[in-house]
């Protein structure tokens, strides 16, 4: 007997029973397309922070309230916050930079005509769209003019585009956020997904028109206006690490605190915010790689039920091939390329599921899943390993018998 | 040529030992139609399957055709299952999701017979038990007795020496038991094949030339049948049954 007869005869009894066969290979399928999947995600989320990052440029610094560490909480103490006159005071003082420039940044409520959505309001200034580098796509955005006047003009992402024109032209018409009116000039060029809070999902007002006509009090603090960040474009590079102390110096001493204190506001150039951002991807890969382990664990175990039971029950049917003549070697080709079909078919499968469900994710645009060797190879191997072992072990335990004790078997 | 000589074979149960064969000797030649009788329990079927090589004897001596046969191993035993023996169970045993042809070729996968010679012997085997129109019925689209049939061409496709058959008609009425019976007396006598049966029933065992008793794993009679019935003749009452052996 050849290896092709070994197929036909296993590909015929996987025929004789789909149902079992099915659901052999669902466990495999399961395991080896979650692992897949999951790790393609993490892997993604972790390539878009890391890309958004670095495309934020490496000259530029952002100034941010808050603190670097979380120091004992101390009575009295304000909340940590960024006023304009932070922004004020900076642009005065620091040298060998292109430009500073600060934006506020709250969520709204944001209606054409009867669609509705919510999305992140920024209010920028025509030097933060510069130093950010957001570009237009369609019409313009607000003039020097505007900009001073408190115009109720808004450029938009392509996102709330999509969401609320459904493919009217968006320029010229009216939305309202928080419910006050304004007009549509600009759309943002996509600058697609790739982590959190991408522009496309935002709306941008004129600074000046955010704080007079819709940030509300929330925005003023003891008659100061905050701000959410400032950014900082260094000329050079190399003079990255000299303007951070400056801004750091600068704002010590506006917001008055003494040299032993702690620092209530962040200043992160891209290094350090990479730096950060990494550990952050890391423990999220960790997470995503534990719960894949798990999910691989669990579909393992499955495979080995499923695999100990449906040979098991067949001990009757390899006692009577036993009967009719076969020997060992015979019954054991024979439930190795089974188990080897059903394992490679559910394993195929399997990896298709997960690149397929790694695919519908980065439809959704809000992470790029981007599928890696390694966990494939991982899955599979993992998967085929376990439905092979633990398909063969009954077989061989069932081929151990005397024909005669295999077929008394129930 | 079997020839089984002073075999034991003792089950495992448990704590307890249980002694199915004790001390059995047994001769039957080439070409003889033989029953083996005996209440359940007397050991019967285990004989069976050691005559079969299907299991193998605690102790003594079993040679078929000149070979020993105890002294074994489990591929060897395959290899004679293969060659000269053919196995009918009471409970039929095919695949339930294969067609009677698949279930008659099995053996021939086994026995390294070729593609094409496999097909033209599965079909012969089949219209040898009178089955040419159902080849390619699952199990389940079958009667009791064409189930039977099947199971009987699957051990007759290997033209094998030794037909044997544990309670053949023991799950068929008995119309389809004598169909059965008949079949093997025509494969007896038409094609000198060696036919062992075991049953519970003396009626059916009286279609046969032989009859061998156990009881409690002996041999407690072993008795030549003067004239064997012919299947399809009426069951006689209990007593003429037990009656009509001739004692040799």
């Amino acid at each position: 007997m050849n290896i092709t007869e070994n197929f036909r005869i296993a590909l015929r009894a996987l025929a004789a029973n789909k149902l079992r066969s099915a659901l052999t290979m669902l466990g495999i399928i399961i395991g080896v397309a979650s692992v897949v999947a999951l790790m393609a995600i993490g892997a993604g989320a972790t390539a878009g922070i890391t890309a958004q990052v670095q495309g934020i440029g490496s000259n530029l610094i952002i100034v941010m309230p808050g603190r670097l560490q979380q120091g004992p909480n101390r009575g009295g103490m304000q909340p940590a916050a960024l006023y304009y006159s932070d922004y004020e005071a900076l642009a005065k003082t620091l040298k060998d930079v292109n430009g500073v420039a600060p934006s506020y940044e709250t969520q709204a409520t944001v209606v054409f005509e009867t669609r509705t959505r919510s999305a992140g309001v920024i209010g920028i200034t025509t030097k933060y769209a510069e130093l950010r580098h957001y570009d237009i796509e369609q019409g313009r955005f607000p003039t020097p003019a505007e900009q001073q006047s408190g115009a109720r003009v808004a450029v938009v992402g392509v996102n709330v585009v999509r969401d609320l024109f459904g493919g009217l032209n968006p320029l010229g018409r009216t939305i309202k956020l928080n419910g006050v009116p304004f007009t549509v000039i600009g759309v943002l060029e996509e600058q697609g997904s790739g982590g959190f809070g991408s522009a496309d999902d935002y709306v941008m007002v004129p600074l000046e028109t955010g704080y007079d006509k819709l940030f509300g009090a929330s925005a003023v603090e003891g008659g100061k206006r905050k701000v959410s960040n400032i950014v900082i474009s260094v000329k050079d590079e190399t003079a990255v690490d000299s303007v951070m102390a400056q801004i750091e110096r600068t704002l010590r001493r506006q917001h008055k605190l003494a040299p032993g204190d702690e620092a209530d506001f962040l200043v992160l150039s891209q290094t350090q915010l990479l730096d950060t951002l990494s550990q952050i991807t890391a423990i999220l890969t960790a997470f995503l790689g534990a719960i894949a382990a798990i999910s691989l664990l669990v579909g393992g175990i499955g495979i080995m039920n499923i695999m100990l039971v449906s040979v098991t029950e067949r001990t009757k049917e390899i006692g009577l091939r036993k009967a009719v003549g076969a020997k060992r070697g015979a019954i054991l080709l024979q439930f190795l390329v089974e188990t080897l079909v059903l394992s490679l078919l559910g394993g195929l499968l399997g990896i298709a599921l997960g690149v397929g469900i790694a695919a519908a994710v980065t439809a959704t645009g809000v992470i790029t899943a981007s599928v890696t060797a390694p966990s494939v190879a991982l899955a599979f191997g993992f998967a085929a390993a376990v439905g092979v072992l633990f398909g063969l072990y009954p077989a061989w335990r069932a081929a151990q018998l005397r024909p005669i004790e295999a077929l008394r078997y129930e | 040529m079997i020839e089984i000589e002073s075999v034991t074979k003792v089950y495992q149960m448990g704590e307890t030992e249980v002694r199915a064969l004790n001390g059995v000797d047994v001769h039957i030649g080439q070409g003889e139609m033989t029953a083996i009788m005996g209440p359940s329990g007397s050991g019967k079927s285990t004989l069976l399957a050691i005559i079969g090589c299907l299991d193998v004897p605690t102790s003594g001596g079993y040679r078929l055709d000149g070979e020993n046969v105890e002294s074994m191993s489990d591929d060897e035993l395959a290899d004679i299952r293969s060659r000269k023996i053919g196995f009918v169970f009471q409970q039929f045993n095919l695949l339930p999701r294969a067609t009677a042809l698949e279930n008659v070729t099995m053996p021939l996968t086994y026995a390294g017979v070729s593609g094409k010679e496999r097909r033209a012997r599965a079909e012969e085997a089949l219209r040898k038990v009178g089955l040419s129109d159902r080849m390619h019925h699952r199990p389940n689209e079958l009667s009791g007795g064409q189930q039977q049939r099947v199971a009987i061409a699957r051990a007759l496709v290997n033209d094998p020496a030794i037909l044997l058959a544990d309670e053949p008609t023991g799950a068929l009425d008995s119309k389809t038991g004598t169909e059965i019976i008949r079949l093997f007396q025509t494969l007896h006598r038409d094609y000198g094949q060696t036919v062992i049966y075991v049953t519970h029933d003396p009626f059916i065992a009286r279609h046969t030339q032989r009859i061998i008793r156990l009881a409690d794993g002996q041999v407690i009679s072993d008795d030549r049948v003067a004239e064997p019935l012919e299947a399809g003749a009426p069951r006689p009452s209990e007593l003429a049954l037990s009656g009509s052996l001739v004692v040799l």
